[in-house]
């Protein structure tokens, strides 16, 4: 379920812009026998600029969480979670903050 | 002397370890629920119950799950129930079951053919449960309890929850009717008595981090039923919706917090 859904919540909390992602990725180590494949690249976005870019590797677990907090921010921000795996699969979410 | 000392603290330390213990588990599951991926098989579930399969071609957007056709809003907590069409009383996966051989008029066989999923591959009826259970979040847990038939399935559910049998000649009070025992670091709820079995029945079904599972609650009894040796029961079957039915009913009245996360 490389392509299956992300969910994201961006709220201002103290001044500040909180974002948490789920993503659905099977994150397969090396130890289990199976293909490598994982999450190779995540990249956050605020208002098109790219404010976060991550190099995470196969200790994450499957079915990931990310939570971040960006400085500032503002309602109605736009906010843009994509990653890429290591087979060059990709999936983003976007939406606005609360 | 030093002896009894030792005697002394260590009966005021051991209880002291059990209680910080319960409370670093305590810390541990509000973790581990905090940000869960139960919200993607929700998001999945969606899509599933929104698709026109099987040789009608309809979704289950019109499925009856005992509020009304297509009403998701607080029928889980409702679950099991006694319906009319089906002259049953059924759980929530049997009446999706139900809605899939009738609505879509795909074979039983068909729909059944992979009920419980894994890892790679999580199954339709999980996708699905956690998509319908997590639309009465917040809702009382009411099971049906009035009808004949529903009253029948609570006594046959009680009485096989303390019915010893199979090859270990267990019951499931052999490991749920103690109070204070722990299986690892799960504790074991007494399941008969409503202060255990409310917390643990509103929290199913849940995800389950060290495998990267959802299960339902017919996996949750089947598994039961494996665990104690007995012949695996049928997917279904009025034998796990009695279950089922005995144990929403002992924890009613608890506000529905599911799809849970679990260990």
């Amino acid at each position: 379920m490389a392509a299956g859904p992300m969910k994201m919540r961006a709220t201002i909390a103290g001044g500040n812009t909180d974002v948490r992602v789920l993503m659905t990725h099977p994150m397969t180590t090396a130890q289990s026998g199976q293909p490598l494949h994982f999450i190779q690249n995540v990249v956050v976005k605020q208002n098109g600029k790219t404010v976060i870019e991550a190099e995470i590797s196969q200790a994450v677990s499957r079915n990931p969480v990310f939570t971040f907090r960006l400085k500032g921010g503002a309602k109605g921000d736009k906010i843009e979670v994509s990653w890429v795996d290591n087979k060059g699969d990709s999936n983003k979410i976007e939406s606005a903050v609360a | 002397m030093k002896r009894f000392l030792a005697g002394c603290l260590l009966a005021v330390a051991l209880p002291l370890a059990a209680q910080d213990t319960r409370k670093e588990i305590q810390k541990y599951q509000q973790m581990i629920a905090d940000g869960s991926p139960v919200e993607l098989f929700e998001l999945e579930g969606e899509t599933l119950w929104k698709k026109p399969q099987g040789p009608s071609n309809v979704s289950l957007e019109k499925c009856d799950l005992g509020l009304g056709p297509g009403v998701l809003k607080g029928a889980y907590a409702r679950l099991p129930r006694y319906f009319k069409d089906a002259d049953r009383v059924m759980d929530l996966e049997t009446r999706l079951l139900h809605c899939m051989t009738t609505l879509q008029r795909r074979s039983r066989e068909d729909a059944t053919k992979r009920v419980f999923g894994n890892e790679n591959q999580p199954s339709e009826m999980e996708y699905l449960s956690a998509y319908v259970s997590a639309q009465s979040r917040g809702m009382k847990m009411a099971a049906g309890n009035s009808h004949a038939k529903e009253k029948e399935a609570f006594e046959l559910g009680k009485a096989m929850f303390f019915h010893r049998a199979g090859g270990w000649d267990m019951s499931c009070a052999s490991c749920h009717g103690e109070e204070g025992k722990r299986i690892r670091m799960q504790d074991l709820p007494v399941l008969s008595k409503p202060e255990f079995a409310r917390p643990i029945v509103a929290t199913w079904p849940a995800y389950r981090v060290s495998n990267s599972q959802f299960k339902t609650m017919q996996w949750r009894i089947n598994d039961c039923y494996r665990q104690m040796r007995y012949p695996e029961p049928k997917f279904a079957s009025d034998a796990t919706i009695a279950l089922t039915t005995y144990l929403a009913v002992t924890a009613a009245g608890e506000p529905y917090r599911g799809p849970g996360t679990k260990r």
